[in-house]
């Protein structure tokens, strides 16, 4: 369904530095930097897969989301989303796809969402039928009500991304690029629009491919992920076996009936955290059972739990990793007159 | 885009496009309030022409021109390179160009859809203000035939002019600057202040080739009689070919342009 390789998306950034005398001097004589913000990246979705694609702040996941829905066009490398080219931004492609961010909206603003859904209508040529189907559906699972009668500017931000949702979902697309769709959502708004995006995924058997900062947005969506860093692909596979990879260790959290003594948790293993109410430690795979029986031999054990590190540090250590390994390399930024 | 897909939306663009001009009620009376300047060169001339005509026009010409002058205002106006300006900046054009539907024939929609309500209140006052003055300073019914085709010429050249202009700010980030040269521009060799054949001979000449009259001096010149029938007939063939002319240069300003646009923000 998506198919990227080498691509590459470079920006001219004018650069000056701060003063009356540099902006005196920008005027005559600029100096800009080429930006690498993708730089090379290549890989394949198949269609209906659920995909997180993800960084750090200005990895260049928004960029590629930007090739891939044909806003930007590619300095370099091929791009082909079924069949299509992005970037030649044909009607039948932008028939099949849409571009939802947390932080750009389509709908008017003055209007009601509903104006929005009937201009959406008109212009991707939904059958009416179809498209009151649609949007019975979209309010049904959203529960939109009487939202969308009530102006966009009167909506609370929750109500109006689950508008946008629906108001991007008109026409039935069938590659969704999410950009941040949950930013700035209380939890149980993020769970919701979480729970419709999959609930799409499976019905309509959509391509989904999700950037997000929250990782239970990519836990509870996406199987697997795609890791870029400074524009470069640091990871493709399943979230799991990333999970895997960069903390193999298994994390035993006990709780306890009273607090235990230090010594005696550093004898099980690595101590995580602790307080009078419970303890976590971080073994190897192999040694989880043998731990715990040990554990309950020696502690005041209520109730234990075994689970994989939080995504969050799994991410961060990435991270981390990739950065070291860049450290000897320039920042890949060349310099252009 | 397809012009079958464009054509069948159009009807909505249109009806959506008057409910948000109905919904910005307030702006639009500002605007229609910054557009009052004829009525105020139209006190000036009449001062002027008191004693004796200038030219061809007396007080009730002058009167006549410059009504007509504030209602084809009302009817060819177009501010779509401010809308652009600011979407290019913010990113906002990309929820445009993500539809498929070009994003200029969505500006021209919303521009053509508010026009009805900005001339509701200020058309019928200037017209019945018109047929006060006397309809002896208008031309003969023949000549108001090519009004309406004159009219769209005008309102087409002031839209084209907005959505190059509105292109150049994918090549510069923001062509505002541009805007406001453009506007003394139309201000002065348009007949917005003066009319065109008030200018002296060689500037005259240069208002010919130059496509600002075609925007609202023209549409105002044919009804009050300023022309004989070949030379109307002459002067609305420039205008539409002014029309393609710049429909060309437009496109392709634009198209280029979309090769750079930097899709700003989330």
């Amino acid at each position: 369904m998506i198919s990227v390789r080498g691509l590459a998306k470079h920006y001219k950034v004018h650069k000056r530095a701060p003063g009356l005398r540099a902006a005196l001097r920008s005027v005559f004589s600029r100096t800009y930097d080429t930006v690498k913000a993708v730089d090379g990246i290549s890989f394949e979705i198949k269609s209906g897969e659920r995909v997180g694609f993800l960084g750090p702040n200005g990895a260049g996941k928004t960029t590629t989301l930007k090739v891939l829905a044909g806003l930007l066009h590619p300095s370099e490398g091929e791009v082909v989303v079924d069949g299509h080219t992005p970037k030649k931004r044909e009607d039948a492609y932008l028939k099949k796809i849409m571009l939802v961010t947390g932080q750009k909206q389509q709908l008017l603003w003055d209007l009601p969402p509903s104006e929005t859904f009937e201009l959406n209508r008109a212009i991707y040529e939904v059958p009416r039928a179809q498209f009151k189907q649609t949007v019975d559906e979209l309010a049904q699972t959203l529960e939109l009500g009487d939202l969308i009668s009530k102006p966009t500017r009167q909506l609370s931000l929750g109500e109006r991304m689950k508008c946008e949702l629906a108001a991007a979902l008109i026409h039935r697309p069938r590659v969704l690029f999410m950009d941040e769709p949950t930013i700035g959502l209380d939890v149980s708004m993020q769970a919701t629009i979480r729970n419709f995006i999959k609930q799409y995924n499976e019905r309509h058997g959509a391509t989904l491919m999700l950037t997000s900062h929250y990782m239970d947005d990519v836990v509870a969506l996406c199987p697997r992920v795609i890791v870029i860093d400074k524009g470069a692909l640091s990871y493709d596979g399943g979230l799991e076996d990333l999970v895997h990879r960069i903390r193999p260790e298994k994390r035993v959290v006990f709780y306890l009936q009273r607090e235990a003594e230090r010594a005696v948790l550093d004898g099980l293993g690595k101590v995580v955290s602790a307080n009078h109410a419970s303890a976590v430690l971080q073994v190897p795979q192999e040694a989880v059972s043998e731990t715990i029986s040990r554990a309950l031999a020696t502690l005041p054990v209520k109730d234990l739990t075994v689970e994989n590190a939080p995504l969050e540090e799994v991410m961060s250590e990435l991270f981390e990793r990739s950065r070291r390994a860049a450290a000897p390399a320039s920042t890949g930024n060349g310099k252009a007159p | 885009m397809s012009l079958r897909t464009t054509a069948r939306a159009l009807p909505t663009m249109a009806k959506i496009g008057f409910a948000e001009a109905v919904a910005y009620r307030a702006e639009m009376l500002v605007w229609m309030l910054s557009t009052t300047m004829p009525l105020v060169m139209l006190s000036l001339w009449s001062a002027v022409a008191k004693d004796a005509p200038v030219g061809r026009f007396g007080q009730a010409e002058f009167t006549t021109y410059y009504l007509l002058m504030f209602i084809v205002r009302q009817l060819t106006g177009a501010w779509a390179a401010w809308q652009m300006n600011h979407e290019v900046r913010t990113g906002a054009l990309s929820q445009r160009l993500l539809r498929p539907i070009s994003p200029i024939a969505s500006y021209a929609m919303e521009n053509l859809a508010a026009l009805p309500l900005r001339s509701m209140v200020a058309v019928p006052m200037a017209a019945i203000a018109l047929f006060v003055v006397g309809p002896s300073t208008l031309a003969p019914g023949k000549f108001w035939a090519l009004v309406p085709l004159a009219l769209a010429g005008g309102w087409t050249i002031t839209f084209l002019f907005n959505i190059a202009i509105g292109a150049l700010s994918l090549y510069t980030e923001s062509s505002l600057k541009i805007m406001e040269i453009y506007f003394t521009l139309f201000a002065v060799f348009s007949g917005y202040l003066i009319p065109v054949e008030l200018f002296p001979g060689w500037l005259h000449g240069a208002v010919e080739w130059l496509p600002f009259r075609f925007q609202v001096g023209l549409p105002v010149e044919l009804v009050t009689n300023a022309h004989s029938w070949d030379e109307a007939l002459r002067l609305v063939g420039i205008q539409w070919a002014w029309v393609v002319a710049m429909a060309v240069g437009t496109g392709l300003l634009w198209k280029n342009g979309l090769k750079r646009y930097a899709a700003y923000g989330g």
